[in-house]
């Protein structure tokens, strides 16, 4: 069996629509608004602040905190039920080891760096859109890191490798894998890796090799919106 | 090997891991980093070259206490031998009661009345260790606790630019709004005068924050005073 076209019209390397906003939310030092399809992730970072209970502090770096959750309308009708759940657990740990890699907290001792990752909409790649917009949420927040996260999923479906599964492709009566990517553009370093499904492993590496360019073209968006948030209307640079 | 090229301008904002510069020719200060034989930056902040050294002056970030910064704080609770006080860092701040007044506090005595909880203070860092664990002095000229006036808290790296060139842009407020205005290294700024006045100079600060990687700052906000003044 061949899949031949996708289920939403698109190119098989083709990412969904990306919006992605910078300073969203006043309070907070750091925020972030990262749209792909459906899918909606809004993130926030506070501190670096004081961590307690002083136990978990470490003196050699500031700590970083990740929570990611799903509203309780994001889904598509059934209410997602609100508070920790095994999943959010899991994923707000992968966040964190996503993210960890090029931030630089030496500066900030005994402290932790909160991030908030909410999602108020959700049609599959939602860790990789918490992500994206988490990375933009840290660099607006001023922590010193050596470079964004970018992040997007790719899979196969029956014999085509394909970018950017949205939740109708997924749940395909097919043979389908699922593989969230997080990628350190500068340097190529794969900080996120799981897989839902099964692959083998040339067509991983393969998969893997064509995820770059799509990651390479999310960075320059988050890169575009980080940017955005400094230019006044009227006024000359 | 030896063509190294500027692939950024001066005062272009820039974001983590946006390559400014490639080879060997370029030296990387504040905020940036070298990466084989790129130069890439390390945080949000404009880009200033300065011959062969490219820094950032970064846009956002939280205080990070620095010895002999005059900050504001708020205190915070009282112990037995001085006050705990916030210093809109990630830490918080001692200051002792032997640093707390020139005169003698004898031990046993009640600290309240030399600071109360949520007074704000105009103090001194007189240490930082290598845990950020501050120490804070009022002893010096002009320390003192801060009464009536209002607080306004913006980011800590847009001090310089409310200061302005040798206390241009602070001065001019002063000037045009006849309040009296003390800004503290750590983002925090007072505010006294008269009412209409103080709001005036504080909507005036956040404008500053706002836009202060934007030339024609002081201008803006000269014309902004004035027509605020006009209502």
């Amino acid at each position: 069996m061949s899949y031949k076209k996708r289920v939403d019209g698109r190119d098989f390397h083709e990412l969904r629509k990306i919006e992605a906003k910078v300073g969203i939310i006043p309070n907070a030092r750091g925020s972030a608004y990262f749209k792909i399809g459906k899918t909606e992730a809004y993130s926030s970072v506070y501190g670096p602040r004081e961590l307690y209970p002083s136990f978990l502090q470490d003196p050699t770096k500031a700590m970083l905190r990740c929570n990611y959750n799903m509203m309780p309308f994001s889904g598509s009708g059934d209410r997602v039920r609100p508070g920790p759940s095994r999943r959010s657990k899991e994923i707000s740990m992968v966040t964190e080891k996503a993210l960890l890699p090029v931030l630089d907290l030496d500066s900030y001792p005994n402290t932790v760096v909160d991030v908030f990752v909410e999602l108020s909409q959700t049609d599959a790649g939602s860790r990789c859109a918490g992500i994206c917009a988490a990375s933009m949420a840290l660099a607006d927040a001023g922590i010193v890191m050596t470079d964004l996260i970018s992040a997007v999923s790719v899979g196969k479906v029956d014999d085509k490798i394909v970018v950017d599964l949205d939740y109708e492709e997924e749940a395909l009566d097919a043979e389908v894998s699922d593989i969230p990517v997080a990628m350190i553009p500068s340097t190529g370093e794969i900080t996120l890796l799981q897989m839902d499904g099964i692959i083998d492993k040339k067509t991983l590496l393969n998969a893997l090799k064509i995820i770059k360019e799509p990651l390479l073209k999310i960075n320059e968006i988050q890169k575009k919106a980080l940017k955005k948030k400094f230019e006044i209307q009227g006024a000359k640079k | 090997m030896n063509k190294s090229k500027l692939k950024v301008s001066d005062n272009d904002i820039v974001v983590p891991g946006e390559l400014l510069a490639q080879g060997m020719n370029y030296l990387p200060s504040h905020g940036t980093y070298r990466l084989k034989e790129n130069i890439l930056s390390s945080k949000l902040g404009l880009v200033r070259i300065d011959g062969k050294v490219i820094k950032l002056i970064p846009l956002s970030g939280k205080y990070l206490p620095k010895k002999g910064d005059v900050i504001i704080g708020k205190i915070k609770d009282i112990n037995f031998s001085g006050w705990r006080v916030e210093t809109n860092s990630a830490y918080v701040a001692m200051l002792s009661m032997k640093d707390a007044s020139s005169d003698y506090i004898p031990k046993g005595a009640d600290l309240t009345k030399y600071f109360e909880v949520g007074d704000f203070i105009l103090t001194k860092i007189t240490n930082v260790t290598s845990q950020n664990l501050i120490d804070l002095s009022m002893k010096g000229p002009g320390l003192k606790k801060l009464n009536s006036g209002r607080i306004v808290i913006i980011d800590p790296t847009k001090v310089p630019r409310i200061i302005g060139k040798r206390g241009s842009m602070v001065s001019m407020i002063k000037n045009s709004t006849k309040c009296n205005i003390i800004v503290g290294q750590n983002g925090v700024i007072w505010i006294k005068g008269e009412p209409e006045d103080e709001y005036i100079a504080s909507e005036a600060i956040k404008i500053i924050e706002k836009e202060s990687h934007v030339s024609g700052l002081t201008n803006r906000i000269n014309e902004f005073i004035k027509s605020e003044k006009v209502k």
